[in-house]
C-alpha cells in the first residue's frame, strides 16, 4: 500500500531494546525502512544525517523530555510526521506532544494494527499537505472539500456552516487526532468553552453517523481530542 | 493471724518491694553519729575502689570543707560543676540535678543528703533530687548525721537541747540498698574538734561547740548504730519474706496514734512510729472529727492535716473519723481494727475543762480493756516545719455567725415573746420560761450554737423584763424568780449546746452524704461516657464545680502534654506551668503551685494513676495565693482523679482495641493484595509464557488454527494483565491522593460510547443495550476517569453476568441528578455484599464459578466517582436477577443557560 517509488524511512526513538525489536521487526515486514536510536541525542543525530519519513519517538526518554525533542525539530521548520509513544494516564503529556507539534499518538502498550493506522494516517497526512485531492471516503461517508458537499449513503446532508467547519477540520486530518484546543481554535477562533465542541460533535454524530450512540466515524479520545475515521 | 502467712510463699509487699527496686540505681548511705567523723572522707574512699573496679563514678557535690585529706580524695574524679542561682541579690551554688540526669553516671556522689536547696530550685530538699536521681536508674552514695533522721529528731533534740532544722525522712534509710555506719569514738571525735579538723560554720560556734560534749557524742552514737541495727534486722526479715523463710517475726500488734490539734500531735506520730517499728506492726493516725473540732481555727486545722501527711510520709496510715465523742469512736475505731496499741498525748486542758469534759485519756483507758494504752508526756513541741510535704492544703474557713442567723434568732424570741405576752393570763412563770425555752432550742436547730446562745441571752432578759416582778425592769424582787431564772439559763445553755451539737453532726453527715452522692453520680457518669473529649470534660467539670477551682486536664501526646480540656476552658499553659505538669507525669508526683517541685508554676498538678501507669495530669488553680485545697478536698480530688483515670484508661484500652483491630484489618488487606498479585499477575503471564514457548518449540506440530488459538490467547491475557496492572495503578494513584480530577463539560453518550469502544473486544460475547435519554445536560466530570468507571462497569458485567445475555446502559435525569446504571442479568450481588463488594479485594464468591475479578475494579469505580463529586450504589434487578450498579452526579447549575446560547 505505501510501497511507493522509495522505501520509506521510520525512525524509532526508545530506550527499551525490546519495544525498538519488535517495532524494527513488524515495520519492516510492511515495508519500511527501519532506523533506530536509543536516545534524544542519537535520534537528533540521525535525524541530521539521513532523510527521515516518519518518526516514532517515546516520550520518556532518559535524556531529554521527548516534548523539548518535539519543539526542537518544529523551531528548525522540520516538517517530519511525529508519532508519540506515551504512557496511559497522561492525558496532559499526549496533549502537550501534540500541541507542540506531534502529529498523533499511541498509548503503551498498543497493538500492532493500531500503530500501523496512525503511521499510514500520518504518512497519508503528509502526502496530502504536498497537494493531493482533498476528497474524504470511509464507509457510507464521503465527503467532497472543494465543493462542500457531504453525503451519507449517498444521500446529501446539509450542515450549518459552524458543523461544517467542525467537520472539514476533521476530515483533514482524517485517522489523526485533533485536540480539543485545536479545534476550538479553529472553528470558533479563540479559546472557547469545551461545551460548544461536545453540543457541535453530537450534532454532527447525528448527521453522519448511522448510530449515534456507537460512532463509527468521529471517535472521542477522552480528555485529548477527536479522532475522525481515516479514509478508505 | 499465721493462718494468713500458712505455707512458704513469699510474702507480697515484699516481693513488692523487690520489684520496686527494679529499674532504680543504689543507694547507700554513710552514715554518722555528728559532724566530723568522716563521712565525706569514708563515701570518697570507696568511690575510688569502685572506680578502680571500672564504675563511672562522677562527684554530684561533695562538701570538702578545706580539709586536706578529704580534698585530695577528691582529685581525679569528674565533677559535675555546680548550677548557679541568683536568690535575693546573691549567687548561690547548689548540686546541678538535670546536667546529672543528663550525663548518667553509673554513680553519683551526693554529700549532706539533709541539705536544704535554695528557694527556687526544683526540690526543696536535696533527698528528693536524690530520690529523681535514683529513679533514673543512676546509683548514688550520699552521707547522713543521724540527728537528721525525722523519727530521731525529738530524742536528739532531748538529748543535746539542740533543735535540727533540717531533716531526711525515715524511709530515705529504710529505703536505702546500703547502709554504712562511720564510727569512731566520741573522745577520738572530740580530739578532732580541738585540732580543728572538724568543720564548723562561725555563726554556729557556740551551740555547735556544746553539742559536741562526750554525753551528747555517746548518746547520739547509740542511736546511729541502734538505728541501724534496727534497719539490719528489717532486711533480714525482708529477706526471710521474700524468699518464704518461715520465723518469728509475724506479729499480731497493730499501733494506733491518736492525733488532736494538741502541739504534741506531731512528736506523737514519730513515736508511734518507732514503737511500730519496734514491733514490726503496721500503723494508723486517727484523726476524730468531733463537733467542736469544726470550730478549730485555721491553724489548728493546718496542723493535723501537717501532722497527717508527716504519718503517711512515715510510712502510716491516715484516717479520719466523725464522731460525737472521741473517747468512744477512738476505741471502735480500734476494735474494728485489731489495734492492740493505742498511742496518746497527755491534753494541755485547764483542770476545770477536764472536770467538767471528763478527761479523753481516762475515759479511753477506762473503755480500752485488752487494747495497750500509751500516754505521751506533752512536750509542748514546737510545729513540724511546714516544707516537705507533699502538697500544703488550704484550710476552709470555718462558717461563720452572720446577721441573718442572728436576726433569725432574735425573730424566734420575738415571737416567743408574743406567745408568751398572750398565754401570760392562763399560764404560770414555768412555763412562760418554757415558751422561751422553745425557741432557744429552735434557734439551735436552726441556726447552730452562737445563734442559739444569743437567743439564750435575749430569752433571759425578756423573760425578766416582761414576767418578772417587778415588771419592765431588769431587777427581780423575788429571790425565788432569781433561782428560776438562773435555772433557766443554765438549761437553756445547756439545751441549746447539746442540740446544736446535734445538728452540727447531721451538717457533717448531710456533707459527707453529699460528697459521697457526688461521687457516685460522678462513676455512674463516667461509665456511660464513650468519647475521650466528653470524659476529661465531665472530669473538669466536675472537679471544678465540686472543689471551686479552675481545671485543665492534660494528656500526653507522644513526647509531650498537651491541654486536652478545661473548665472553663484554657488551652495555653505557660512554660512553668508545662514544666510542672510534665515533671508531675514523668515522676508520678505533685508538682507546681504548693507542692515540692516547682512551686513557682501557677496551677498545682496532680498525677492521675492507674494501676498500669499515669494516664495523664490534673492542673488546678483558683482565685488568690496559697493553698488550693483542704485536706477533705485532697481526699475528695484523690478520689475523683481516680475515678476518672480509670475511666480514661478504659476508653484508651478501647481504642487500643480498636487500633489492634484496624492492624489486624490492614494485614488482611495486605495478605489479600499479594493474593491477588501473585494471582493475577501470574495467571496471565502462565498463560502467556506457555502459549509463547509452545509456539516457538512445536510451531511445526501445529496446524493453523492452533497456532491461531495460542496467539490469541497471548493476546487476550496480555490486554487482561494490563487491565490487571492499570487497576493496580488507578488504586494506588486513589489512595495516594494523586487523583486531581480534571473537570470539564461532558456529554455522557459520547463517554458512554468511548468506553464502548474501548471494551469492544471485552463485550464481544455480550449483546449491550443503550438506553440513554436525548437531551440530558451536559455534566461537570474528569471524563479520562468516568469513562475507567464505565469500563470497569462493563468489565464487572461482563465477568459476572454468562455469555450470550444483554448488558443495558441507562441514562436518565431525575430531577438534579443525572444517573447512569449498567444493568446485566447474572445472578445479582448477595444482600450482605452489597456494601462491602466496593472494598478494595472484596470480590463475591458465587458457589459454582471461579472468581473472574481482581477485587479492584469497583473499589476503583467508587474511589473515582467520589472523587468527581458523585455517587454509587450497588443493587440487585427487581424485574430479573442480575445486577445494577447506578452513578449519580449533579446537575451543575448554570446549564440551561449554555444550551439556549448553542441553540
Amino acid at each position: 500500500m505505501n510501497t511507493g517509488s522509495a522505501l520509506q524511512h521510520i525512525l524509532v526513538v526508545d530506550d527499551e531494546v525490546a519495544i525498538r525489536r519488535f517495532l524494527r521487526t513488524s515495520l519492516s515486514a510492511q515495508g519500511f525502512q527501519v532506523l533506530e536510536a536509543e536516545d534524544a541525542k542519537s535520534a537528533l543525530d540521525q535525524l541530521k544525517r539521513h532523510h527521515i519519513d516518519l518518526l516514532i519517538l517515546d516520550l520518556g526518554l532518559p535524556d531529554m523530555d521527548g516534548a523539548e525533542i518535539i519543539g526542537r525539530l518544529r523551531q528548525a521548520a522540520s516538517s517530519v510526521p511525529i508519532l508519540v509513544l506515551s504512557s496511559r494516564t497522561d492525558e496532559q503529556g499526549k496533549v502537550d506532544a501534540l500541541d507542540m507539534g506531534a502529529d498523533d499518538y499511541v498509548t503503551k502498550p498498543f497493538g500492532m494494527d493500531e500503530l500501523l493506522a496512525r503511521v499510514r494516517a500520518a504518512l497519508r497526512h503528509k502526502m496530502q499537505a504536498k497537494g493531493e485531492q482533498p476528497a474524504y471516503r470511509a464507509g457510507e461517508l464521503e465527503v467532497d472539500l472543494v465543493r462542500r458537499i457531504v453525503t451519507v449513503c449517498g444521500k446529501e446532508v446539509k450542515f450549518s456552516p459552524r458543523e461544517y467547519d467542525l467537520l472539514r477540520m476533521l476530515v483533514m486530518n482524517a485517522g489523526k487526532v485533533v485536540t480539543h484546543r485545536t479545534l476550538l481554535k479553529e472553528v470558533w477562533g479563540s479559546e472557547a468553552d469545551i461545551q460548544y465542541l461536545r453540543i457541535y460533535i453530537r450534532a454532527l454524530r447525528h448527521k453522519i453517523e448511522l448510530d449515534p450512540e456507537r460512532p463509527e466515524y468521529i471517535q472521542t479520545e477522552q480528555g485529548v481530542g477527536y479522532r475522525l475515521r481515516a479514509a478508505d | 493471724m499465721s493462718d494468713e502467712h500458712s505455707g512458704n510463699r513469699p510474702s507480697p509487699e515484699a516481693l513488692l518491694q523487690q520489684a520496686n527496686k527494679e529499674g532504680r540505681g543504689r543507694l547507700k548511705i554513710f552514715l554518722g553519729a555528728a559532724p566530723g567523723v568522716g563521712k565525706t572522707y569514708e563515701m570518697l574512699s570507696s568511690a575510688r575502689h569502685r572506680r578502680l573496679e571500672g564504675t563511672d563514678v562522677v562527684i554530684g557535690v561533695v562538701e570538702t570543707h578545706g580539709r586536706v585529706e578529704t580534698d585530695l580524695l577528691t582529685k581525679g574524679f569528674e565533677s559535675i560543676p555546680k548550677k548557679r542561682m541568683l536568690y535575693r541579690g546573691q549567687v548561690m551554688a547548689e548540686m546541678d540535678l538535670d546536667a546529672i540526669l543528663q550525663r548518667k553516671p553509673s554513680l553519683v556522689l551526693v554529700d549532706e543528703l539533709a541539705h536544704s536547696n535554695v528557694e527556687g530550685s526544683r526540690h526543696p530538699k536535696r533527698y528528693m533530687d536524690v530520690e529523681e536521681i535514683l529513679a533514673a536508674g543512676i546509683d548514688v552514695y550520699s552521707t547522713l548525721n543521724i540527728q537528721h533522721l525525722e523519727s530521731l529528731r525529738d530524742v536528739v533534740a532531748k538529748v543535746t537541747h539542740v533543735v535540727v532544722r533540717e531533716s531526711v525522712p525515715d524511709s530515705m534509710l529504710d529505703r536505702a540498698d546500703e547502709v554504712e555506719v562511720v564510727d569512731i569514738t566520741p573522745g577520738d571525735l572530740i580530739e578532732r574538734l580541738k585540732e580543728g579538723k572538724v568543720y564548723i560554720p562561725e555563726q554556729a560556734e557556740r551551740a555547735i561547740r556544746s553539742y559536741f560534749t562526750e554525753g551528747n557524742l555517746t548518746a547520739l552514737r547509740e542511736l546511729a548504730l541502734r538505728r541501724t541495727a534496727q534497719r539490719v534486722d528489717e532486711q533480714m526479715l525482708n529477706y526471710m519474706q521474700t524468699h518464704a523463710i518461715a520465723g518469728p517475726w509475724e506479729t499480731s500488734d497493730r499501733v494506733l496514734a491518736c492525733i488532736s490539734e494538741d502541739r504534741g500531735s506531731a512528736a506523737l506520730v514519730r513515736y508511734a512510729r518507732r514503737l511500730a517499728d519496734r514491733l514490726h506492726a503496721p500503723w494508723w493516725v486517727l484523726y476524730v472529727e468531733t463537733p467542736e473540732n469544726r470550730q478549730l481555727s485555721d491553724a489548728d486545722r493546718d496542723y493535723i492535716a501537717e501532722c497527717q501527711r508527716s504519718a503517711e510520709r512515715l510510712g502510716g496510715l491516715s484516717v479520719t473519723i466523725p464522731a460525737a465523742e472521741r473517747a468512744e469512736a477512738v476505741v471502735s475505731y480500734a476494735q474494728a481494727n485489731n489495734i492492740t496499741h493505742i498511742v496518746l498525748s497527755r491534753t494541755k486542758r485547764p483542770r476545770w475543762s477536764e472536770l467538767l469534759h471528763g478527761s479523753t485519756v481516762a475515759r479511753l483507758v477506762r473503755r480500752a480493756r485488752d487494747i495497750n494504752v500509751h500516754v505521751m508526756a506533752d512536750r509542748g513541741e514546737e510545729r513540724p516545719r511546714a516544707s516537705g510535704e507533699s502538697i500544703q492544703t488550704r484550710v476552709a474557713s470555718p462558717p461563720l455567725v452572720n446577721a441573718q442567723q442572728i436576726a433569725g434568732s432574735a425573730g424566734m424570741v420575738a415571737a416567743a415573746l408574743l406567745i408568751a405576752l398572750v398565754l401570760r393570763q392562763f399560764l404560770g412563770i414555768a412555763n412562760i420560761a418554757l415558751v422561751f425555752l422553745t425557741s432557744v432550742l429552735a434557734s439551735a436547730v436552726t441556726y447552730g450554737l452562737w445563734p442559739a446562745l444569743f437567743a439564750c441571752l435575749v430569752s433571759v432578759l425578756a423573760f425578766n423584763f416582761f414576767f418578772l416582778p417587778p415588771l419592765y425592769t431588769f431587777t427581780i424582787a423575788d429571790p425565788e424568780n432569781v433561782i428560776a431564772l438562773v435555772t433557766f439559763a443554765i438549761v437553756a445553755v445547756i439545751g441549746s449546746n447539746l442540740t446544736a451539737r446535734v445538728r452540727a453532726q447531721a451538717v457533717t453527715a448531710q456533707q459527707r452524704a453529699k460528697t459521697t452522692e457526688d461521687l457516685y453520680a460522678f462513676s455512674r457518669k463516667l461509665a456511660g461516657i464513650v468519647s475521650l473529649d466528653d470524659l476529661l470534660w465531665a472530669t473538669s467539670f466536675q472537679i471544678a464545680s465540686m472543689l471551686r477551682v479552675h481545671v485543665v486536664i492534660l494528656l500526653p501526646d507522644g513526647p509531650m502534654l498537651s491541654v486536652r480540656s478545661g473548665y472553663p476552658p484554657e488551652d495555653m499553659l505557660s512554660e512553668a506551668d508545662l514544666a510542672a505538669a510534665k515533671w508531675s507525669w514523668q515522676n508520678n508526683h505533685p508538682a507546681g503551685r504548693g507542692a515540692d517541685t516547682l512551686p513557682g508554676a501557677k496551677r498545682l498538678f496532680i498525677p492521675m494513676q492507674t494501676g498500669r501507669g499515669v494516664v495523664g495530669v490534673i492542673g488546678l488553680d483558683a482565685e488568690g495565693t496559697g493553698p488550693l485545697v483542704t485536706p477533705d478536698q485532697r481526699r475528695l480530688l484523690d478520689a475523683l482523679s481516680g475515678q476518672a483515670a480509670l475511666a480514661i484508661e478504659r476508653i484508651q484500652l478501647a481504642a487500643d482495641v480498636d487500633r489492634a483491630r484496624i492492624a489486624a484489618e490492614t494485614e488482611k488487606l495486605r495478605n489479600a493484595l499479594l493474593t491477588s498479585i501473585s494471582h493475577d499477575l501470574r495467571t496471565p503471564l502462565a498463560s502467556i509464557l506457555g502459549s509463547a514457548t509452545s509456539l516457538r518449540s512445536y510451531r511445526e506440530q501445529l496446524d493453523n488454527a492452533a497456532q491461531e488459538e495460542l496467539v490469541r490467547t497471548i493476546q487476550d491475557e496480555a490486554e487482561r494483565l494490563n487491565r490487571f496492572i492499570n487497576n493496580l495503578l488507578d488504586m494506588t494513584r486513589l489512595e495516594s491522593g494523586a487523583i486531581a480530577p480534571n473537570h470539564e463539560a461532558v456529554d455522557l453518550p459520547d463517554i458512554v460510547g468511548s468506553a464502548l469502544a474501548r471494551a469492544a473486544r471485552i463485550l464481544a460475547g455480550h449483546q449491550v443495550v443503550l438506553d440513554v435519554a436525548a437531551d440530558l445536560p451536559m455534566l461537570k466530570l474528569d471524563p479520562v476517569l468516568f469513562e475507567q468507571v464505565l469500563f470497569n462497569l462493563l468489565d464487572n458485567a461482563a465477568k459476572y453476568a454468562p455469555a450470550g445475555t444483554s448488558i443495558r446502559i441507562r441514562g436518565w435525569r431525575e430531577d438534579n441528578l443525572v444517573r447512569v446504571a449498567v444493568l446485566d442479568e447474572g445472578a445479582g450481588i448477595p444482600a450482605a455484599d452489597l456494601e462491602r463488594i466496593f472494598d478494595k479485594f472484596y470480590r463475591v464468591h458465587a458457589a459454582d464459578r471461579k472468581t473472574a475479578g481482581t477485587g479492584l475494579g469497583l473499589a476503583i469505580c467508587r474511589g473515582f466517582v467520589e472523587a468527581m463529586g458523585g455517587t454509587i450504589v450497588a443493587g440487585n434487578r427487581t424485574d430479573r436477577s442480575g445486577a445494577i450498579f447506578t452513578i449519580s452526579f449533579p446537575v451543575p447549575a448554570g446549564e440551561a443557560v449554555l444550551r439556549e446560547k448553542v441553540a
